[in-house]
């Protein structure tokens, strides 16, 4: 298992590699002038050709794209100095993944901060569908075919049919502003080691979207899997050998039953991580979902590579972690 | 479930009666509700099995040969079928009987083999654990290590060689044999009085096959429990049973002992099956001949006889008795146990004169 | 008329007697799946028209030409190693050097337990797998060698009916599609004339040639095999493997079709290498048989002398394992040869003969040497140190001589050993007699 590991931990260093590539290279040749907004912003809207020249050799434009990549590549690796304009300097260290032009800040650091917020929102969302999406599908499969389980069924699939970004921001608008819940009027991410109180009623708001809207899907995920599981022979051979209904289903069934929603979950889950634009968006959490949108915005180049580089990351993790789980549930499941 | 308690009047034999036969099948009538309506797999089934002695049911997919034996064992889910009848297992009446009651009984007093063992055991949990749980749950009073020790002594009274090695294996590690004798293991580790063997041997080959079937044939001497042999297949039954059930479209269409049934059987798809199937040991003179059209549906199931769609004797009948009439399943010509459902008149003549001779020539001259 | 792919086929439909009333029911969970309920068989079946019908034993040409050999056949799979680099650190023996000849337009059956290689055969005569080595020579062409474009002309002439017929034919596609795909393929009849032939290829094989618009699922398991049965026959192949043709289906269906096999067979001169496990239904289909164990064939020869009396420890076992439904006129079980434990490993099979680890007769020679397919009657090949009838194999090895070993299996200083060319595909008109420890002939 473990040279099972390290083979895809090498794999996922190429794809991050071709990532990056590909996501400079889209920048480098696309449309914008990264450096026009840098300049008109630095010298407050009196930018005149001179200075952007300026600006364009200082951020590199002016060099060939692969000459710019393998100086990015080299300050991932080893750090390097950025200069912007003609005056400041600074220092960036491994694993330097640039300076963002917006706010001069290093982006490696700034992604430090912001992993937090995004971390709350993901964990505290999922927790909350699977603690709520896994035992209703159970429920929903052992009563499969009755009026609870039909009934249960279809409004799921009324409220998963629902757009999410429609789902969050309906859920703000009638607890904040329709109904004025006060628990919910400050949403937001305060440090967790700061006010722990504050961190989660900060959260809340955005996790109860999150789980309603995600425990429809792993209702629906689970009770399929779960109906398919209790057709299987080794059930029957359960029930024969006089085990209580109860612990058939949940020591014989649910185990096997969760492999194929743990393996929606693990990737489901990495795009959580990687951030979540609508959540942070609507609940107003500075997280890496709404700094990527914003960069886009901005043509903030450093920014934009670095999450990308980040969501790509989370993902291959999140699929590695995925195999190992499934590798430890089910036995005949040999990773090589 | 809608449970309806015996209606015929001579299923109220006292509870903890222990003579007569261990299982008492009275009436057996199995329903699943469907969207295309009721359909009926099993329809007034009637047999019992003796302590000690073999009960082969013989029949094809959709005959009702599982699904009795299920209703046996009361693995029907209760909201999607509707037992009626009477089935007494050593002189507990079961159809009705609480869940919780019945469970006691399942694994412990009574038990079931199935036919494919890689389905049928756990993918995930280790062979003994799952023979262990099975002890357990009977056992309360017995400590995980007392169910271990007779998950291992189970396991080499099947002949898995290493048991105390093999215990910690999963079924994918093990030969399809071997999966099959631990199956047998599982359902014998709580000394049941019944087994119930669904297809035991039909995915093993030859050779395996026949190790299982001495297995079970040493372990029903050892034990001295009742059996149940579900089966297609003729030579299991000839090798393995005492009594003969055979059954088609849910119904009983013939009993009686092996060598009755084998040799005289008097119901026309008796026939067709001995005559479908080629013989490793026959004369190369021996016609096989097969049984026109397929097994009828259970939605619509043909009137009167069941087989009368497919039978090839129905002209030797009067009239249109077999399409308007169910036959009763009355006593055969020869001998009293050997019951038939059939209106022929004369089978013995027929099957003499007239079908052994195409599917067993050399036999014919014999008895001729 | 038996190569015509437009030829009027003359075998009825009903006498297959499965033309309408199919019904069946696989089981509940499946109780809408099958149409046709309304359909029933027009007339009542007629016992005498039904046993002339029946089938007998299909007999022996032992002049037919071959029409196809095989020589020396082998099928290594690798087998990797895990970690970072996968080296391949064994191989799986699936097929181990085996010769056979499946004379023009009979069959041969190729018997064997799960893990014995015959499966895997099949595959290499239809080209599913390319041999690691050996040699297939069909109608003066090595199948072995050739190419994959090189294969495709052939391809018609070598089908394959599978076992399961409820994975086998693809449940998106018409049953017209299924059967007339290999028309379109190989481009042989115009496009306006496929429809014809389909129908009239569903009506050989004993269904409606109505039926061509609809989906597999619409079908039973006997109906759904003879559509795979009909697909195989679409382009006039001259060799069927079969591939356990009968053993997912009911007792009753099973029946009808080998009945329609044989048929065929006689009809179109298809020559059949048939694979299965059920002993007996070999018996009844092929006029010769090989057994196969771990790779090797370690008897063949004609149905009467496997049957009755072989000379291979291996076969003696199989054959008593097979459960007799005579027996029950007798009473009681008849006493069988137990064999003990599991087929080793093809990974690492035992050395010398491969049976001896699970044989009664099993001496030091069996682990030294291998024994060679001896010729040891007119059609009748033995691979055993020890041949000899049921209850009279012999006290010391009959294949030293040949070999020029002892008794122990070591070689005899200054003897060579006499044997020519062992395994030839076919068999030649001399013998060695086992009494005699001659050459003889016939």
């Amino acid at each position: 298992m473990f040279a099972y590991v390290v083979k895809r931990l090498l794999s996922g260093v190429v794809v991050l590699f071709l990532i990056s590539m590909s996501v400079f290279l889209l920048f480098w040749y696309g449309p914008s002038e990264p450096a026009q907004t840098i300049c008109d912003r630095d010298t407050s809207n009196r930018c005149t050709p001179a200075r952007l020249e300026v600006f364009r050799e200082n951020l590199g434009f002016n060099n060939e794209w692969y000459e710019e990549y393998g100086t990015f590549v080299k300050g991932v690796v080893a750090g390097r100095e950025i200069q912007f304009g003609s005056t400041t300097k600074f220092q960036c260290d491994a694993p330097c993944l640039g300076y963002s032009y917006r706010t001069k800040a290093p982006v490696f650091e700034e992604m430090k901060t912001r992993m937090p917020a995004t971390f709350s929102v993901a964990i505290g969302g999922a927790f909350l569908y699977l603690a709520i999406g896994i035992p209703i599908g159970v429920a929903a499969a052992r009563r499969r075919g009755t009026l609870t389980d039909k009934a249960l069924v279809s409004s799921f699939l009324v409220i998963s049919s629902i757009p999410y970004y429609l789902f969050a921001l309906l859920t703000w608008l009638f607890l904040t502003i329709t109904w004025e819940i006060p628990f919910f009027a400050d949403t937001g991410y305060f440090p967790i080691t700061d006010n722990p109180a504050k961190w989660f009623s900060g959260m809340l708001l955005a996790w109860l979207a999150l789980g309603a809207f995600g425990c429809t899907q792993y209702t629906r995920y689970a009770r399929g899997s779960m109906v398919e599981v209790l057709n299987e022979d080794y059930i029957r051979t359960a029930k024969s050998k006089g085990l209580t209904s109860n612990s058939v289903v949940y020591k014989h069934g649910l185990r096997a039953a969760l492999v194929p929603v743990i393996t929606i979950f693990g990737i489901e889950f990495g795009t959580l991580l990687a951030g979540t634009i609508f959540t942070e968006t609507i609940f107003d959490i500075e997280g890496i979902g709404l700094w990527a949108l914003e960069a886009v915005v901005q043509r903030d180049l450093p920014v934009v590579s670095a999450t990308a580089l980040f969501g790509a990351a989370v993902l291959i993790i999140a699929n590695i972690l995925v195999d190992v789980v499934y590798s430890i549930l089910d036995p005949r499941v040999r990773l090589s | 479930m809608t449970i309806t308690s015996p209606s015929s009047p001579s299923s109220t034999t006292s509870a903890g009666d222990v003579e007569g036969p261990f299982l008492q099948v009275e009436d057996l009538t199995v329903t699943f509700p469907t969207q295309d309506g009721p359909v009926q797999a099993v329809k007034g089934l009637s047999y019992s099995v003796e302590l000690g002695k073999t009960l082969g049911i013989v029949g094809e997919s959709g005959s009702g040969k599982s699904v009795s034996s299920m209703a046996v064992m009361g693995l029907h889910d209760a909201r999607s079928s509707e037992i009626t009848g009477s089935i007494r297992v050593g002189g507990t009446e079961i159809v009705g009987l609480a869940e919780s009651r019945m469970r006691k009984l399942r694994g412990n007093s009574m038990a079931m083999i199935f036919q494919d063992a890689l389905a049928a055991l756990h993918p995930f949990y280790r062979v003994g654990d799952q023979l262990a749980e099975g002890y357990g749950i009977h056992h309360p009073k017995a400590s995980k290590r007392d169910a271990r020790r007779r998950a291992i002594e189970m396991l080499d009274r099947v002949g898995i060689p290493q048991p105390d090695r093999r215990v910690d294996d999963f079924p994918h590690q093990f030969s399809g044999g071997m999966r099959q004798r631990a199956m047998i293991a599982m359902g014998l580790i709580n000394d049941p009085s019944l087994l119930i063997a669904d297809e035991p041997t039909t995915a093993l080959d030859v050779t395996v096959q026949a190790q299982i079937l001495d297995l079970l044939q040493d372990l029903q001497r050892e034990f001295n429990s009742a059996v149940i042999i579900i089966t297609h297949d003729l030579g299991v039954i000839a090798e393995m049973a005492d009594d003969v059930l055979v059954m088609y479209a849910g119904r009983c269409v013939e009993f009686g002992t092996t060598k009755e049934i084998l040799t005289k059987p008097e119901m026309p798809y008796s026939w067709g099956l001995l005559s479908s199937i080629p013989e490793v040991g026959a004369s190369t003179d021996a016609r096989l001949i097969p049984i026109p059209g397929n097994p009828p549906s259970l939605l619509k199931p043909p009137s009167g006889c069941s087989f009368h769609p497919r039978c090839a004797h129905r002209d030797k009948v009067p009239g249109d008795l077999c399409v308007t009439q169910l036959p009763e399943l009355t006593s055969a010509s020869n001998r009293a146990g050997h019951l038939k459902r059939c209106h022929l008149p004369n089978p013995q003549e027929i099957y003499q004169t007239e079908v052994l001779p195409e599917i067993a020539p050399d036999l014919a001259e014999e008895t001729r | 008329m038996s190569q015509d792919p437009n030829a009027k086929v003359a075998v009825d439909a009903s006498e297959i007697g499965a033309n309408a009333a199919e019904t069946g029911e696989r089981d509940l969970s499946h109780h809408t799946d099958v149409v046709d309920d309304h359909e029933a068989l027009e007339e009542a079946p007629d016992f005498h028209v039904l046993a002339e019908q029946g089938h007998v034993a299909t007999a022996l040409d032992p002049d037919a030409e071959p029409i196809i050999s095989v020589d020396n056949l082998k099928m290594y799979f690798p087998v990797k190693s895990s970690g970072l680099i996968r080296r391949t650190v064994g191989h799986v023996q699936a097929v181990d050097g085996i010769s056979f000849q499946v004379p023009r337009g009979g069959s041969l059956g190729l018997v064997g337990e799960s893990g014995c290689g015959k499966s895997t055969t099949g595959r290499l005569i239809t080209r599913l797998y390319t041999p690691t080595g050996g040699s297939m020579m069909f109608e003066g062409q090595d199948l072995a060698k050739l190419s994959n474009s090189q294969m495709r002309p052939l391809r018609r002439d070598v089908q394959m009916i599978f076992q399961d017929p409820y994975t086998s034919l693809n449940p998106r596609h018409t049953v017209g599609s299924i059967v007339g795909a290999p028309l379109a393929v190989h481009n042989i009849v115009p496009k306006n004339k496929i429809l014809p032939r389909v129908q009239e290829l569903l009506e050989v094989v004993g269904l409606n040639p109505e039926h061509y618009n609809r989906y597999p699922n619409e079908f039973s398991g006997g109906q759904r095999q003879r559509i795979g049965i009909a697909r195989a026959l679409t382009l006039n192949p001259k060799l069927l493997v079969a591939d356990e043709p009968v053993s997912a289906l009911d007792v009753s269906i099973q029946a009808q079709v080998v009945n329609l096999l044989q048929d065929l067979q006689k009809e179109f001169n298809i020559a059949f290498l048939f694979i299965a496990h059920d002993l007996a239904v070999v018996r009844h289909f092929c006029p010769e048989v090989a057994v196969m164990y771990l790779g090797k064939i370690v008897e063949i020869g004609d149905r009467e002398t496997i049957y009755g009396q072989a000379h291979h420890p291996y076969t003696q076992a199989l054959l008593s394992a097979v459960p007799d439904v005579k027996q029950a006129a007798i009473g009681g079980r008849r006493e069988r040869i137990r064999l003990e434990g599991d087929v080793p490993s093809p990974i690492n099979p035992p050395s010398g003969c491969r049976f001896r680890t699970r044989c009664q007769f099993a001496q030091e020679i069996c682990a030294k040497v291998e024994p060679p397919l001896l010729q040891i009657g007119e059609r009748h090949k033995v691979a055993c140190h020890f041949a000899g009838e049921l209850g009279a194999h012999p006290a010391t090895p009959v294949t030293t001589d040949l070999l020029a070993v002892d008794d122990q299996g070591s070689p005899v200083p200054g003897a060579t050993p006499t044997n020519k060319q062992l395994t030839i595909p076919g068999y030649e008109k001399t013998w060695y007699d086992l009494k005699s420890k001659q050459t003889t002939g016939a």
